[in-house]
């Protein structure tokens, strides 16, 4: 223990060598403690930031700020005629992290690759079950089991995946955090020590930033690793602060606790924006909010009724209370910053009069619902239960009665999925790469029962989305996508609500940071002024 | 044989009066004590209140003015006069919904008390007056219970029975009742050999009659002041389970609900978070001082100094 | 004395059995999945449910998982924690020390003004002293502790700015837990300022959570040394001329004093209680906080045995109340 403490100290010491004493610090108030630091094991974005983002790298990276890859551990790649083939050259002399508790030996090579997937894949690999109940949910959710036929080790500075069938987004994939590269001499030698759970909590990376103490739900500390092949960072010492309440966290930021922020309360924003001390950036979220109707119930399954409840709701209003402005109301399932995006089409207008009108036509009368209300605050709508208060609200003007129900998170997804679900759901999603079909495969035939909420099978509809997985040339897939949201407007399987602005606020000092499209929180390239 | 009924027939025909009189003394001591009757009138106030809330509240609990979101209270830079108080995060008026809200926290207190006073008391006579298995097995489940903090298993509770306020008065009720149990288990068990318990037991009275109609009156006073505090308890642990999300569903004006997702307009809209708090604290405040008058003018010992 | 703690301990363990088969019991019928609560928004495929769920064991008869759960925990195994798959011991461990640490400063402010000013308004009974502590005592006893420290807050850290708004102590200051108790270790650590650091974090998560036992003990203190200021024996003194202040403070106040302990005992379910809502509101790493987020997450295991440990314990604290009290009282040992 005492030793440690000293070998702590000295590699603090370490690394504020030339800053002397007054180390670049910069503060991050995060929104949830990361369940570990293993990057593949865990799906929470807050996990990632805490792991993949700062201690680990990839073969491939998504360039700051933007969804296109650029060359990352692989310097370089050849794909096969046949796209099944994928050999990546490894950049030489990478290192991975010093620290305390472990010295490397040698520098990155072919078998660190191979393990990082093979752990997540080959069920005879003792490192598959290291974490008692592991799932590997996110290579096993992105079909890697499946896609891949082997990984083969050409030489030290080689790798060839083999693949089962083509797939386009096999390069970004890679760039996904639970592709991070892990280090197998690291593995070998917990294994000796028969402490592999060390794997997770003292973890060890190639990444720009170290591991140096977790104070489990409080704090997380890194400082720069001198050795990062991408240049070693500016600020010294990067903290994780956790601070689960966004309330707190736009105080503790007021109050030069720390230094940036994610996640601020739209209720909090015009506060911080008008404090002279910080900026508050944004962007677009590639996001959605929306309410699926059960479009198989009656009478939810007449296409009038669906458009009349739309035409019922003040989504303006919405928006001005619930999303305090920051968001835009949606029209299309996907959001406007993303290809394909068809300008065209006009959102049903906000007329109580003709949804009764439609209504009373259509035969419903005295109609009651449920609204479902998602129990948590998601980045694509801060506060459903808000919103479903006021959809009853705007329902209520056009005689239509709704109960508003919740339920603890899991299970209202469960729930939610049934195909006899009584009632509106609300949900959203927000995007994982920067393709079209990572947003509309949500209400794809085969989604139903998994994230179609709609229930919702149109043949029309459907057949446009195989044609546009299948087709590669992007003005193609742009049209087919295009056609695809007339298809969804006219048949009208959600209410789309909205899609939210992200914000980040930070302390003026902060310079350097990159917002992410899929919402990432990444500290490389970061720095701090005194 | 006949001598024990003609005195136990001469107490009950002189009972009446003496209750009058007992009560006129009680009033006496009670009516001393200052804050109990500021708590008395406080608490009738509410009462009237939420008796009459659609006739009190200016605006329906419910309505939304949606050119009106976060309106500050009346006297405020920019507040407007039709809301007295302000309005909330989708422009209800925070009067009205507090109004409204006194209904929920008063039924919420009475009915946690009810719950539990009566299945506190019927364990508290069992295991009293039975002793034994009975009263242990009894007793060492209520053990269990307070052996969890009160809060913690009240959230464990709607975390089982689902979130919503009925869930919540229900949990809330099987926390606060063991302290019942006890109370009544000692009361009981002090009385039970007294003189006029074992005179009625040797007259043939049966043991419920005995439970019920001998012993219970006289252990009255003690079960009064413990549910005065139960009330008050019930309402503030009400409060801390719709702040912790669990309690009363949005859109209901339960208070602790109305603070809770009041809570992100903190430092906007300070009105949403302190009135709903000022409203339980007030009320509170009154039922406690009841409690306090009540425990004084029950209790001899403290007079008499 | 010794039978007088033999029996107490006879009678614990079977209440100890019936905690821990509440706990078990409690968390197989919270609703919910925990296979699913693991799996995450993306969820899980049928063939890799079933393997989990073999895996936990969740599929097992109860009497079996029970069993099996009871055999782990006597050889002090309390499961892993589902989300973060550490051992809920060491995460107990680990966080343990920040309520223990909040719950006791807050108690040492809680007796430490709570019995002075119980003393003092008792002695001038009816005074403006008396009223207006026990005005503010039964203000304080009343208090919704999570909207009171919603206004510190405002008020303090927002308005004044004089405290931190969250967290144990500066980030400036790093250095590995030795005893987990921030005011210690800040002193251990040598580093200058540190102690007031940490001191200026704790002070108004503490305040927030000695309201209620501070008006507790204020109003028992009162109320136990009225009862004994007009006890014959107290009187007698008086008149045999002994000095005021001797009679306070020999023969009134130690007896008083055994109610208070009582009282004082009594008040660790109260502030476990209010740590849950004072470690939510401050963002303070303790266990109150950790069992409400388990709870959230449905992380069955975390509650399973947070429960437990934290029964527990307040069961123990109990006993040694009750013994302690037997000690101050020794007619109670008769009994």
């Amino acid at each position: 223990m005492k030793k440690k403490l000293t070998f702590a100290a000295a590699l603090l010491a370490a690394s504020v060598i030339g800053g002397m004493a007054n180390a670049k610090q910069l503060v991050y108030c995060s929104e949830a403690a990361p369940a570990g630091f293993d990057p593949s094991p865990w799906s929470g974005g807050n996990d990632f930031d805490a792991s993949s983002r700062t201690i680990y790298s990839r073969l491939v990276e998504f360039e700051h700020g933007k969804t296109t890859i650029s060359p990352g551990l692989a310097e370089s790649w050849t794909v096969s005629d046949d796209g099944l083939e994928y050999t990546f050259k490894l950049r030489p002399g990478v290192k991975f992290q010093t620290t305390d508790y472990f010295t490397p030996t040698r520098d990155l090579n072919a078998d660190d690759v191979i393990f990082s997937f093979e752990r997540q894949w080959k069920k005879e690999n003792p490192w598959y079950s290291y974490l008692e109940g592991t799932g590997w949910e996110y290579f096993t959710g992105m079909g890697f089991p499946d896609l891949l036929k082997e990984i083969v080790k050409v030489d030290d500075l080689t790798v060839k995946f083999v693949l089962n069938k083509p797939e386009v987004a096999f390069l970004p994939d890679l760039g996904m955090d639970f592709a991070s590269i892990v280090s197998k001499e690291y593995a070998d030698q917990l294994d000796k020590a028969g402490t592999r759970q060390q794997f997770t909590q003292k973890p060890i990376g190639t990444g720009p930033f170290q591991f140096v103490d977790y104070q489990v739900d409080a704090v997380v500390r890194y400082a720069a690793w001198d050795g990062y092949y991408g240049g070693r960072q500016k600020i010294d010492d990067l903290i994780f602060a956790i601070t689960t309440d966004p309330a707190v966290r736009a105080q503790k930021l007021k109050a030069g606790e720390c230094d940036i922020m994610s996640y601020p309360a739209p209720a909090d924003i015009a506060g911080l924006q008008a404090d002279t001390n910080l900026k508050v950036d944004e962007q677009e979220g590639l996001n959605i909010g929306y309410l699926a109707y059960n479009t198989t119930m009656p009478p939810f399954d007449k296409v009038e009724v669906r458009k009349a409840l739309n035409m019922a709701v003040n989504k303006k209003a919405i928006i001005d209370a619930v999303y305090q402005g920051a968001g835009q109301p949606a029209t299309n399932p996907i959001p406007p910053t993303m290809w394909s995006y068809n300008k065209d089409i006009k959102d049903d207008p906000y007329d109580p009069e003709a949804a009764k009108k439609t209504l009373a036509d259509a035969g419903v009368k005295d109609l009651s619902m449920k609204i479902w209300a998602m129990p948590v605050s998601r980045p694509y709508n801060p506060n459903a239960q808000r919103v479903a208060e006021m959809i009853q609200a705007d329902y209520a003007a056009v005689g239509v009665k709704a109960e508003i129900v919740s339920y603890e998170w899991t299970e209202y997804r469960e729930r939610g999925k049934q195909k006899d679900r009584d009632g509106a759901f609300q949900l959203g999603w927000t995007g994982d790469n920067g393709d079209p079909d990572n947003f509309l495969f949500l209400l794809g035939c085969d989604a139903i029962g998994q994230s179609n909420y709609a229930i919702w099978c149109n043949k029309e509809f459907e057949d446009l989305l195989k044609k546009g997985k299948a087709t590669t040339d992007v003005a193609e897939r742009t049209k087919i996508y295009e056609e695809a949201q007339v298809v969804f407007k006219r048949e009208a399987p959600w209410l789309t609500i909205a899609h939210s602005k992200v914000f980040m606020p930070m302390n003026k000092r902060v310079s350097g940071f990159v917002m992410d499209p899929l919402g990432i929180h990444r500290f490389d390239g970061v720095d701090v002024t005194e | 044989m006949t001598d024990q009924s003609a005195a136990e027939a001469t107490a009950a025909s002189v009972q009446p009066g003496g209750r009058q009189r007992a009560f006129a003394e009680f009033w006496h001591y009670y009516s001393m004590n200052t804050g109990a009757v500021i708590g008395l009138v406080v608490f009738a106030l509410l009462v009237l209140v939420a008796i009459f809330a659609p006739l009190v509240a200016p605006h329906s609990p419910d309505e939304q003015f949606r050119d009106a979101l976060l309106a500050p209270p009346a006297w405020q830079e920019g507040g407007k006069s039709m809301f007295l108080l302000g309005t909330d995060a989708v422009g209800r008026d925070m009067l009205s919904r507090l109004i409204f809200g006194a209904r929920f926290s008063l039924f919420i207190g009475l009915v946690v008390v009810v719950f539990s006073l009566t299945s506190g008391i019927i364990l508290g006579v069992l295991a009293g007056y039975f002793r034994g298995w009975v009263d242990t097995l009894i007793m060492r489940v209520m053990d269990i219970i307070l052996a969890f903090p009160s809060l913690l298993l009240a959230l464990v509770l709607v975390a089982i029975l689902g979130p919503g306020l009925f869930n919540a008065m229900l949990a809330i009720a099987l926390v606060l009742q063991p302290h019942f149990a006890r109370l009544t288990r000692a009361a009981v068990m002090a009385e039970k050999n007294r003189e006029y318990v074992v005179s009625a037991k040797v007259a043939g009275a049966s043991h419920i009659r005995l439970m019920l109609v001998t012993i219970l009156p006289n252990c009255v006073a003690p079960l009064i002041v413990q549910a005065t505090l139960s009330f008050s308890n019930a309402i503030l642990e009400a409060a801390a389970l719709g702040f912790l999300g669990v309690g009363a569903q949005p859109p209901t004006p339960e208070w602790g609900t109305m603070l809770a997702s009041a809570r992100e307009f903190i430092l906007r809209a300070p009105w949403v978070v302190t009135f709903p708090g000022l409203a339980i604290l007030i009320t509170v405040l009154a039922i406690n001082l009841i409690g306090d008058g009540l425990r004084d003018a029950f209790d001899p010992k403290l007079k008499r100094s | 004395m010794l039978r007088y703690l033999l029996h107490k301990l006879a009678l614990i363990v079977p209440t100890v059995f019936g905690i821990s088969l509440a706990a078990f019991a409690f968390v197989r019928l919270l609703p919910g999945d925990p296979i699913l609560a693991l799996a995450g928004e993306r969820g899980v495929s049928p063939e890799r449910y079933a393997q989990l769920l073999e895996q936990f064991g969740y599929n097992r008869p109860y009497v079996i998982q029970y069993l099996e759960y009871i055999g782990r925990v006597l050889t002090g195994d309390f499961g892993i924690s589902i989300a973060t798959k550490r051992p809920v011991l060491g995460e107990f461990q680990a966080l343990f020390p920040a309520t223990l640490e909040l719950a006791t400063i807050a108690l040492i402010i809680a007796v430490l003004l709570g019995i002075p000013a119980g003393i003092f308004a008792a002695i001038k009974r009816g005074s403006w002293f008396d009223q207006a502590t026990m005005g503010v005592a039964l203000t304080g006893y009343s208090m919704p502790i999570f909207w009171w420290g919603l206004l510190l807050i405002i008020f303090f850290s927002g308005y004044l700015g004089w405290t931190p708004v969250s967290g144990r102590i500066g980030l400036q200051y790093f250095f590995k837990p030795t005893t987990g108790f921030m005011l210690i270790d800040s002193l251990i650590s040598g580093k200058s300022g540190a102690f007031r650091s940490a001191a200026s974090h704790l002070v108004l998560p503490a305040i927030v959570l000695a309201t209620i036992p501070l008006a507790v003990i204020a109003r028992q203190t009162r109320s136990a040394m009225l009862e004994v200021l007009g006890e014959d024996y107290v009187r007698t003194a008086r008149a045999k001329g002994l000095a005021p202040r001797r009679v306070i403070g020999l023969h009134a106040f130690r007896n008083a004093l055994i109610p208070v302990v009582t009282t004082i005992g009594l008040q660790v379910g109260t502030l476990m209680a209010g740590a849950i809502l004072t470690e939510t509101i401050f963002s303070w790493p303790g266990i109150g906080k950790w069992m409400i987020d388990a709870i959230g997450k449905r992380d069955y295991v975390v509650v399973q045995s947070g429960l437990l440990i934290i029964a527990l314990i307040v069961m123990a604290v109990n006993l040694i109340v009750d013994v302690l009290y037997a000690v101050i009282n020794p007619r109670i040992r008769v009994q």
